[in-house]
């Protein structure tokens, strides 16, 4: 189902820009809104960066020592009642979920959020297979009907205006087409969610943090849509991520100190909810994923990106993303972390994300996990280049601009070429798109009649010493 | 790599040093006056400063397009022609920190460690190394927007970002507040990219834009007649953006301003491409 | 089973195989030191913050009467609590989906974190714990001298050993994925009210 073509990044990117002169101002206004009110919360804690270490150290020493944690978190968590399941891929998780639902002769589905979910692509395999899933998280579930997937890891439909939502709610669950007044509409899907709550068979959840020390896992949200699926239907499966595994109980602390306040400007998510064995009444199985992390462990520039909480700062700060906006990535994580992770699912397809940054740097500043995102963006693009990933037009330039620099006397060559050229060249040549894309944006600027270089050479020709008559 | 505070406490006395100076291809070709006013100002504060005049460039281009080959013979040539220097300063914070952070392409002898770890940007050489504490030849009369570039500040400490949570500071407004005349005034997205990103700009044009525009307009929404960075790189692309759009806002590298100039003087200084 | 042996194994090996050479060592986590606080006032702030709204009451009778003129349209109320009777005990609840038609849920939270003005409420707290989340309002009985200044403190109390769930409520069900508009009652309680009230 798959295509294997690149996703071409820039172009869809410059799609949702150029779409109105509405959505992309929106959509970065709400996202810089966002990490102000992050910035305002870390400012209030004297030790925010003291924090964002322990949670990188706390991290590090999990992955570093992943094969015990995780076995001590099955054995906790067993022991408490739980049933746990090991997915090499994501293939293998959906049917394992599968098997569990039809165990129970389970054919209503209610789930909250999960990447994890995502990358496995488990709704379109259980829907195939006669299931019904429905999303409770409310922008899941608008991209879930709007056949999208989500822009956002926290805000999955943040680059929807009210007015998109409202038609699509009007198309989809009946309500009126007019009225986009946000309280309406979260009210129309509260209404349209609840009774999917109460006849549903199962329901799943993902993970934020898996503690080995008692086998519990966290999951944070603001709605409650993960506590009410793990409360009412009799059956809860959480698909947990490998690289979610903490030591102790205390590490959350920390975590949860940092989560909320990073990815929406708050102290705390409305609800951390910690599940540690089935609920009275009820039954709890948990589905370990590794899906290509144990790959990503082993690849000395990149295993950092294991340590990811998925707050979603990175999105909020980042320039590109929210000019840009999540859909342009092609793939089940956008933005910097996005950028960083797409590629060890596919190299080819996601070959050019790497160049959909600045490398401004803001990203690893924000991560409080200190994932060193910038540097290993930087990295990924000498993967691509090594492997012949570049569009041909860049690999020539860039190879002739290689020897160029290298060579002095050619490079004076080409300044003296250079200017002329621009010189007289016809307006309508440099400022054509396609040739030129500097061009299309921008006014070009004047070559100097006489270089820095030839400037020297004419007022300090002793190579040092002032020229004694300037 | 060696932070700016280790390198200041390395330093011997400063009339001891020879200076390489490193000009940035760009600057070369498009902006030879900032080129100008860097060595004018490092000779007015008696430094012994010379000019390889076979440098090219630090091949910055190449190696944030992933592409090594091609980015190593540069570095190699940049090693050449700065390697019997004391310390090197450059008035470009992007390509600064290429040298001092990611020379890698090539071996890691001695004299490349010197050579990278020796390597200043020229506010962070006249702020850490001289400390120079006025500039009685220079005075700007004029409201100024300052572009802290991405590179400066998460690069080379030139000032704390929004996003990292300690005490204020800023190198280059340090350096400007001593300029007689000169009103720095704030702007509502201080280290903001403005979008310029090296190929960046080219190869996704439509976000560079929007990025670049969002910067013209937050420094003219707070009056600035003048926007002056330690990169001149970013000043290029803003200044690109600006015209097209037909906003009269000017361009300058902090040198030009602590220099005193030169500033461009042909007529207005930052006329455009006449139509052909 | 076999299969899961198969996998379980597979996945254990591929990391083994693949850890890195580092082995970081796990940091201690410092107690941050904070000045002296007035803890009550910091939490009520927060917890208006996340939206909720708290309240002194003197006795089991006066939340009682808090709560029926505070919902006064309210048919069902279910308790946890012995201090206020409701329409319904959540003792008597055997199926979460019983609950679909509560109007108030009342519980008593085990203690209070000025951060983010949370409650942390237990599966022993809530009895069923859908009743945390199908009512459609909820009253939280809190002991105002069990709050603690910070997360770090409040995961030195809880007894995740003993407990199947355990939640930190802060405030009322919220969301603001349509257009960044924070809207409360998204899935869960619309309103969320603490009753300063001493364990009886």
């Amino acid at each position: 189902m798959s295509t294997n073509r690149p996703v071409e990044v820039a172009t869809k990117a410059e799609q949702f820009i150029r779409q109105d002169d509405i959505h992309e101002p929106m959509h970065d206004r709400f996202l810089w809104a966002t990490m102000q009110r992050r910035n305002a919360q870390a400012a209030a804690l004297p030790e925010w960066e003291e924090l964002r270490e322990l949670a990188s150290q706390i991290k590090e020493h999990a992955l570093t020592h992943l094969d015990e944690y995780l076995t001590q978190f099955e054995a906790n968590a067993t022991q408490r009642g739980a049933q746990v399941h090991w997915a090499r891929d994501g293939a293998e998780h959906n049917e394992i979920v599968y098997a569990i639902l039809k165990a129970h002769g389970t054919t209503e589905l209610i789930k909250s959020k999960s990447m994890l979910q995502e990358e496995c692509v488990m709704t379109p395999y259980l829907e195939r297979r006669g299931i019904t899933v429905t999303e409770s998280d409310l922008g899941e579930r608008i991209q879930q009907l709007d056949g999208q997937p989500p822009s956002h890891i926290v805000f999955p439909a943040i680059h929807k205006t009210r007015k998109d939502v409202a038609q699509l709610f009007a198309r989809t669950i009946g309500t009126d087409p007019n009225n986009d007044d946000p309280h309406v509409l979260t009210e129309a899907m509260r209404n349209n969610a609840r009774p999917r709550f109460l006849a549903a068979g199962a329901g799943m959840t993902g993970a934020n943090f898996a503690i080995a020390e008692t086998g519990t896992f966290v999951v944070c949200t603001n709605e409650g849509n993960a506590d009410i699926g793990a409360a009412v239907p009799p059956l809860h499966i959480a698909s947990i991520g490998i690289e979610k595994i903490l030591p102790r109980v205390e590490d959350l602390g920390v975590f949860l100190r940092l989560l909320a306040r990073s990815g929406t400007g708050t102290p705390l998510t409305q609800y951390s909810s910690h599940f540690t064995g089935p609920r009275k009444g009820g039954e709890l199985h948990i589905v370990l994923v590794d899906n290509g992390r144990s790959r990503r462990l082993g690849m000395a520039d990149f295993w950092h990106s294991l340590k990811c909480i998925r707050c979603g700062a990175c999105m909020n700060t980042c320039p590109v993303y929210r000019r840009g906006g999540g859909l342009a990535y092609g793939a089940t994580y956008s933005g910097p972390i996005g950028v960083i992770l797409d590629p060890t699912f596919n190299e080819y397809k996601y070959s050019e994300l790497p160049f959909h940054s600045t490398l401004c740097g803001s990203c690893s500043a924000v991560c409080p996990v200190k994932i060193d995102i910038s540097d290993q963006i930087l990295k990924w693009r000498r993967v691509m280049a090594s492997k012949s990933y570049l569009p041909l037009a860049k690999r020539l330039s860039f190879a002739v601009a290689g020897h160029v620099f290298a060579h002095p006397g050619e490079y004076h060559t080409l300044q003296k070429g250079a200017g002329p050229a621009i010189g007289h060249a016809p307006h309508f040549l440099l400022y054509n798109h396609t040739l030129n894309p500097w061009g299309r944006e921008r006014e070009i600027p004047k070559v100097a009649q006489q270089t820095f270089r030839e400037w020297y050479l004419a007022h300090r020709r002793n190579n040092g010493s002032p020229d004694p008559q300037s | 790599m060696v932070t700016h505070t280790a390198a200041a406490h390395r330093m011997t006395a400063p009339s001891a040093m020879r200076v390489g100076l490193f000009i940035p291809c760009y600057v070369d070709m498009l902006f030879p006056e900032v080129g100008i006013a860097t060595l004018e100002l490092l000779e007015r504060l008696g430094l012994d400063v010379g000019y390889p005049l076979e440098q090219t460039c630090c091949g910055q281009p190449m190696a944030n397009s992933g592409d090594e080959a091609n980015a190593a013979a540069t570095e190699h040539l940049f090693m050449q022609n700065f390697k019997d220097f004391d310390c090197i300063v450059g008035p470009a914070g992007s390509c600064v920190k290429q040298v001092r952070h990611h020379f890698d392409s090539i071996e890691q002898t001695e004299t490349v460690r010197h050579v990278r770890q020796h390597t200043y940007e020229l506010v962070e050489f006249l702020h850490d190394i001289l400390k120079v504490q006025d500039f009685p030849w220079a005075e700007f009369p004029h409201s100024v927007a300052l572009h802290n570039s991405c590179s400066s500040i998460r690069g080379l400490g030139l000032a704390k970002p929004s996003e990292i949570m300690g005490t204020p500071f800023n190198k280059t407004a340090d350096l400007l507040a001593k300029v007689k005349g000169l009103v720095l005034v704030p702007i509502d997205r201080p280290d903001d990219c403005c979008g310029f990103g090296g190929t960046f700009c080219v190869t996704d044009p439509a976000v560079s834009a929007r990025m670049g525009m969002e910067k013209v307009r937050d420094h003219l929404r707070h009056g600035a007649g003048y926007v002056a960075s330690p990169d001149m790189s970013c000043l290029m692309h803003q200044q690109g953006i600006a015209r097209r759009a037909g906003l009269d806002i000017k361009y300058i590298h902090v040198a030009q301003i602590l220099n005193g100039g030169p500033f461009r003087q042909r007529g207005d200084p930052d006329e455009h491409e006449p139509t052909g | 089973m076999e299969a899961q042996t198969l996998s379980r194994d597979s996945i254990l090996a591929a990391i083994r195989e693949n850890l890195p050479k580092e082995r970081v060592s796990r940091p201690g986590i410092p107690a941050f030191a904070r000045q002296d606080q007035p803890i009550r006032q910091m939490f009520e702030e927060h917890l208006g913050k996340a939206g909720a709204a708290a309240h002194s009451i003197g006795s089991p009778a006066e939340a009682a009467a808090k709560l029926t003129a505070m919902f006064p349209e309210a048919k069902v109320v279910c308790s946890a609590v012995p201090e206020i009777a409701g329409t319904r005990r959540a003792a008597d609840v055997q199926d979460p989906h019983a609950l679909a038609d509560v109007d108030v849920g009342v519980f008593r939270a085990q203690f209070g974190v000025v951060e983010g003005g949370a409650v942390w409420v237990t599966q022993e707290d809530l009895i069923v714990t859908a009743l945390g989340f199908l009512s459609q309002h909820l009253v939280v009985l809190l002991d105002p001298n069990e709050i603690v200044s910070d997360m770090h403190q409040a995961y030195r109390r809880v007894r995740m050993h003993e407990t199947a769930y355990g939640c930190f409520m802060a405030g009322p069900s919220a969301t603001a994925d349509i257009e960044a508009t924070l809207v409360h009652g998204a899935q869960g309680a619309r309103s969320l009210d603490v009753f300063f009230l001493r364990r009886v």
